[in-house]
């Protein structure tokens, strides 16, 4: 069974009157079927209010499925005595580092998550240095958190989130708010933890090119999932892609351009370096059959 | 009629041990009707610089001429060169804060002291500019999406009818296609109004297509400042600084490297496929 594993998962956000009877509902989450391995690395897209971020701040139940079922790591996330366990299970990481960092020095900051989970302070201390040296941020453990840069500022929050041990991480746009350099720092130390620690991640995003390694992607539109697949058969859809709001990774984007123009390109290229792959390759074959039709 | 900023310095927590020179030396002219975009990473001085040019923070030496008069000149009025000088923050939507869009969008004309009829025409108008219909007018702002909250806070300030609109990081955190409807509408009002439009962005890919002309802020100073064919030339040392050039900047150099004859300028998808079946054509 899957880490991660949701049936039939409905969430309405309900509108309330004075007296607080409910004045209408609003489907959010719609009918989820999700079944994510430990050690997955998953990608979530979907335009803004498509049911995404509803969808996971249900897997560290900071909300309950109004219908169906979500399993964390064996827990029914609507079983309150287990509710600190889940949230031990499935850490979260937000848009803005500015709202999650509390601490006043960056190890002090790192400290919190496993200090209120009753850790001993040996362990404490050893969780934090583990945790700093994993996001690349041991160097800066007693500077002052409001003087990092935003994509500094966002690997201590990811810090913070790894010091409690999470098999899963969900990380709801992490890199919205960063440059360029921030956004590459953030991705880069997200695989590694994927990778090397076998935290099992699951990446909220807007940037097309940020998911191009996940093992899966899942696109949603209204509360469903209406796309899901390895990210080669998913983007290789670009047109409905945009029926969703959504884009393609600029290399994709550009090839797509070219399949337009009548080239015989593959329609599932995701990297620059896949496509300077198929354009030698398109090349070699024509300068062949240009040699081979000399030669007749 | 234009921007001119000269020798425009500002220091943070002056006289302090955390002083710091957010802006160096900036020298900069900003002509009427130009698009431009300011790209620097996170700390480079670019959210600074644009707060001078409505005067909300005041240079700690240098000078800023707005249609040649100088803002920093005795009885220059701010509040005016405010109305003049919009500026769109990042994640403007925070700022939304009347009980519905319409009431919301006439607080800026309301603000300079205008007749009720003139404040509901500038309203209607800059509603209708951000695509926002009249089915919106009485609704909370809190009930619109995260791109219809956005396009409502800067339609507050189109309603003040700027000469200069400047907007930092406008499409931050919006999904792709409400990303091209805020810029397309941008440019749109750029065609057509012929308002000076500055746009302080981190996606190259976006400064790419719509700008004509781009300033890199680097450690408070103006690092490049040209067209972005020309700026995205530089990419390695834009890498050096934090930045990076557009995807298609990466694929033409590789792509060029290997013996093929591309544009290595090429800064947008359109143009980089161009090129390539440009060079495909000739076998």
């Amino acid at each position: 069974m899957g880490i991660i594993r949701a049936t039939k998962l409905a969430f309405d956000y309900l509108k309330l009157d004075e007296n607080g009877n409910v004045e209408s509902r609003q489907r959010a989450v719609d009918g989820v079927d999700l079944d994510v391995q430990a050690g997955d690395f998953i990608a979530i897209l979907g335009h803004n209010g498509s049911g995404k971020s509803t969808l996971a701040k249900h897997i560290n139940a900071l909300l309950l499925p109004s219908e169906g079922t979500l399993y964390v790591d064996g827990k029914n996330t609507q079983d309150e005595s287990k509710l600190w366990e889940i949230r031990q299970s499935a850490g979260m990481v937000f848009q803005n580092p500015d709202n999650q960092i509390i601490g006043t020095i960056v190890d002090e900051d790192v400290g919190f998550g496993p200090e209120n989970m009753g850790v001993p302070q040996q362990e404490i201390w050893e969780r934090v240095e583990k945790s700093l040296r994993s996001v690349g941020m041991w160097e800066y453990r007693s500077h002052s958190p409001n003087r990092l840069s935003g994509g500094q500022k966002q690997r201590v929050a990811i810090a913070g989130v790894v010091a409690m041990r999470p098999k899963c991480i969900v990380l709801d746009e992490p890199t919205a708010m960063l440059d360029p350099n921030g956004r590459r720092e953030v991705i880069a130390t997200v695989r590694e933890l994927n990778q090397k620690e076998h935290v099992t991640v699951i990446l909220i995003t807007h940037y097309m090119e940020e998911v191009i390694d996940a093992d899966r992607v899942f696109v949603m539109d209204d509360g469903k999932i209406v796309m899901q697949g390895a990210p080669h058969e998913v983007f290789a859809r670009v047109e409905e892609l945009k029926s969703y709001r959504l884009d393609v990774p600029q290399a994709t984007l550009v090839t797509h351009r070219l399949r337009e123009q009548g080239f015989d390109l593959p329609p599932d290229i995701l990297s620059n370096e896949e496509l300077v792959d198929a354009l030698q390759k398109y090349r070699a074959e024509h300068e062949n059959a240009a040699g081979a039709a000399r030669t007749q | 009629m234009s921007i001119k900023i000269e020798h425009l310095s500002y220091v943070y927590s002056s006289g302090t041990v955390y002083e710091q020179h957010a802006l160096k030396d900036v020298n900069l002219e900003l002509p009427d009707g130009q698009f431009i975009g300011i790209i620097g990473h996170t700390g480079s001085g670019k959210s600074t610089l644009i707060q001078h040019l409505n005067g909300l923070l005041k240079a700690s030496s240098g000078t800023i001429y707005y249609n040649g008069e100088n803002i920093y000149a005795e009885g220059y009025s701010m509040k005016q060169l405010r109305s003049k000088v919009g500026l769109v923050f990042q994640y403007p939507e925070y700022q939304l804060f009347e009980t519905d869009v319409f009431t919301d969008v006439c607080f800026g004309p309301k603000n300079l002291g205008l007749e009720q009829e003139e404040i509901e025409r500038r309203a209607k108008e800059a509603l209708q500019m951000v695509g926002l219909g009249e089915e919106y007018y009485k609704v909370s702002p809190f009930e619109l999406s995260g791109g219809q909250k956005r396009r409502a806070a800067i339609a507050g300030i189109l309603a003040m009818e700027p000469e200069v609109l400047v907007l930092d990081e406008p499409t931050a955190g919006l999904d792709p296609r409400g990303r091209d409807d805020i810029l397309e509408q941008v440019a749109r009002l750029h065609r057509e109004r012929k308002i000076t439009v500055i746009l302080v962005s981190h996606s190259m890919e976006d400064v790419a297509r719509y700008v004509e002309r781009i300033i890199v802020m680097n450690r408070g100073e103006v690092m490049f400042d040209d067209t972005p064919r020309r700026v995205f030339h530089h990419y390695k040392e834009l890498e050096a600084v934090g930045l990076a050039a557009p995807q298609e900047i990466y694929l033409m150099n590789e792509l060029a490297a290997l013996g093929w004859d591309v544009d290595t300028d090429a800064s947008t998808a359109g143009e980089a496929a161009d090129s390539i079946a440009a060079c495909l054509r000739k076998m």
